[in-house]
């Protein structure tokens, strides 16, 4: 069966994509895996793997609102309905704001001249590239769009499947900052979610909200510290937290430039074997396989007799909706 | 004056930026220290919501972090949340209408039942509107809270999204109308928004004046800084200026696309080893760096010139 961890951390830019390429390229050399860039707004795990694309598809992420002019009495029922202050009127017509419209469709249910259609929109491209480690699942949300966690349950759900069928032991899954919505789609149905934190105050803050999330959608955690020699005392109260709360930490990454150094030429940091940040890397690798795979990793199992990915394109994306709570109620 | 400091990447410093700023602009007498502004005003001597009392917004309300450094004084709080849909079953028929003309799929009908999914409603009303038989009122759930109160001059107020909850614009939405008086004049009013570029990010710089944008001179920085640039300025049509923190790091490539775009770099943060550690501790930048108080004064001069020169080419 195909594993599935996925690189979080509440606060961005505490080193999610750097310990994402670095333990993607140390797993792939140890079993194959694909990997999965699920920070669709901000997507930089492209930037370190170099990927050759092999397939790129539009992503239908929502629907807008439009009036036709024509038909249009200016009754202004519509900016009466909208609840997003997205319908004003103009001189002729009212009009539609695409980027303040949320797509609900109240103004076209209640429009009593029929002049309103909902129109769908592209709201990003995915992509499925050939990187050195494995296949890599990526994408672009266009600017100022909605729906990144649709997008984000896309990408992962292409992931997996490419996973299943190819026999991959292992998914590694680059995850977006925050706690909100991509964060949620990006972890649900991950085996082990690994929290990337800094020393800082708002490391820690961040830390146990990210945790909670995490912990609410029923997802186990480990933690690693990076730039842990920032700040010993308070790396230490990140670990005595970890103690405290029975999560295991499985690393301490020391602060060092040639992160930046590896992040502008391109390549994992884990490419520069004789700094201490790779051996701690390594180190790191060492104890999560540990634990996504207790019993080693089987590679063999689950290759074979499996849906392609070619259907996928049309799976439903409410996969998150059946796990979410309901309120309910009847005769 | 509303600035909007995003970013696009995390981590560059947003909220370094935005706390550094709106704690260098009260005057001095407040402050001869240039160092003590974050000290609760004392009693009876309650800033007034003037020009020179900043208003500062965390709207991360996934991870609002601003007030560990400001360490403000709470005086109120509120739950937010949005109306969603309660069924009245003596009036409902269960002919499905809510769930036909709900586009999230956050009501469904299965026999003689009717599921809610408050995590998928977008609160836009329109089960209610459409449902023939008037069975369907709006409650209120809750998804956050937000707050407001003072830390030294500076007027204080941020959201925070309860775990769980995936909507944060909600949130955002409501903290803006609370706390922005509806004409804030000269008043400085900093909003410090989340990293990304979708939704929650848009809610936080829509009806800004300016977008300042905090980024690292590295390619992740740049990456994020180009898509963060095409929301703010390409397709909300606001001015934006640059602050490259961690300068020295990296390469040469956000300075290259800031003069091809023509995008101003209004300050160099340099990379300080000192300055990471003062902020691990919840220190701020002018703590570490007390001589930048009048380099946040000097740019925010600035930004307030590029915006009326931003109107004028408007007009």
């Amino acid at each position: 069966m195909t594993k599935q961890l996925v690189i979080l951390s509440g606060k961005g830019g505490t080193g999610k994509t750097t310990v994402a390429a670095a333990l993607a390229h140390l797993a792939s050399q140890d079993m194959p895996i694909v990997l999965t860039d699920a920070d669709v707004d901000a997507a930089n795990l492209e930037l370190v793997l170099d990927p050759a694309k092999q397939e790129e598809h539009a992503f239908m992420g929502g629907q807008v609102a439009l009036i036709d002019p024509d038909k249009c009495t200016t009754c202004g029922i519509c900016a009466e309905v909208c609840r997003f202050d997205a319908v004003h009127a103009g001189d002729e017509a009212y009009r539609v704001d695409p980027l303040a419209c949320e797509g609900c469709a109240s103004c076209f249910y209640q429009c009593p001249e029929e002049a309103i259609r909902m129109e769908e929109q592209q709201a990003g491209l995915w992509f499925r590239s050939d990187t050195r480690f494995g296949p890599l699942f990526h994408a672009h949300l266009f600017a100022a769009q909605e729906n990144s966690g649709k997008l984000v349950t896309l990408v992962k759900q292409q992931a997996r499947l490419r996973g299943l069928d190819t026999g991959a032991a292992l998914v590694v899954v680059d995850g977006p900052p925050g706690i909100g919505c991509p964060v949620i789609s990006a972890s649900a149905g991950m085996d082990l979610a690994l929290h990337v934190v800094e020393p800082t105050v708002s490391g820690v803050h961040d830390l146990e909200r990210i945790m909670a999330t995490t912990d609410h959608f029923g997802v186990p955690s480990l933690v690693l510290i990076n730039k842990a020699d920032l700040n010993p005392a308070r790396a230490d109260e990140i670990a005595a937290f970890c103690a405290e709360r029975g999560v295991e930490l499985v690393g301490r990454i020391p602060y060092d430039t040639v992160v930046t150094e590896a992040m502008v030429q391109g390549r994992p940091v884990t490419a520069y074997t004789e700094r201490p940040v790779a051996q701690a890397l390594k180190e790191t690798w060492s104890r999560v396989s540990a634990r996504i795979f207790p019993d080693g990793a089987d590679v063999e199992e689950g290759a074979a007799s499996l849906p392609s990915t070619e259907g996928a394109a049309s799976l439903p994306s409410t996969e998150g909706a059946a796990s979410l709570p309901s309120r309910e109620g009847g005769r | 004056m509303i600035i909007t400091v995003a970013s696009g990447k995390g981590g560059t410093g947003k909220t370094t930026v935005a706390v550094s700023l709106a704690l260098s602009l009260p005057p001095d007498r407040q402050d001869p220290a240039g160092t003590s502004t974050d000290e609760a005003p004392s009693q009876g001597r309650r800033p007034s919501a003037g020009p020179a009392n900043p208003l500062y917004l965390d709207c991360d309300v996934e991870e609002p972090n601003a007030a560990l450094f400001l360490r403000p004084t709470i005086e109120e709080r509120r739950e937010v949340g949005q109306m969603i849909p309660e069924v009245d079953f003596e009036k409902c028929t269960y002919c499905g209408r809510c769930a036909e003309v709900c586009q999230y799929h956050a009501i469904a009908v299965v026999g003689e039942k009717v599921l809610v999914f408050p995590e998928l409603c977008h609160a836009c009303g329109s089960c209610s509107l459409n449902c023939p038989t008037e069975a369907i009122h709006e409650v209120l759930d809750v998804i956050g809270t937000i707050e407001r109160g003072w830390a030294g001059p500076v007027e204080f107020a941020q959201g925070t999204m309860n775990v769980g909850e995936p909507m944060a614009v909600p949130i955002i939405r409501q903290l803006k109308q609370w706390v922005i008086p509806p004409d804030p004049g000269d008043r400085p009013v900093i909003l410090d928004a989340s990293p990304g570029t979708a939704c929650p990010v848009v809610e936080s710089m829509r009806d800004a004046g300016f977008v300042l944008m905090v980024t690292e001179p590295t390619p992740f920085g740049l990456h994020d800084l180009r898509l963060a640039v095409q929301v703010a300025r390409d397709e909300l049509r606001l001015p934006v200026g640059v602050v490259v923190n961690r300068d020295g790091v990296g390469d040469q490539g956000v300075d290259e696309y800031c003069a091809t775009e023509g995008i101003p770099i209004l300050m160099r943060i340099p990379l300080d080893r000192r300055i990471a550690e003062v902020y691990s501790d919840g220190g701020t930048l002018l703590e570490a760096l007390p001589e930048y108080r009048e380099q946040f004064r000097d740019m925010y001069a600035a930004i307030v010139r590029l915006v009326a020169e931003w109107k004028g080419e408007d007009a």
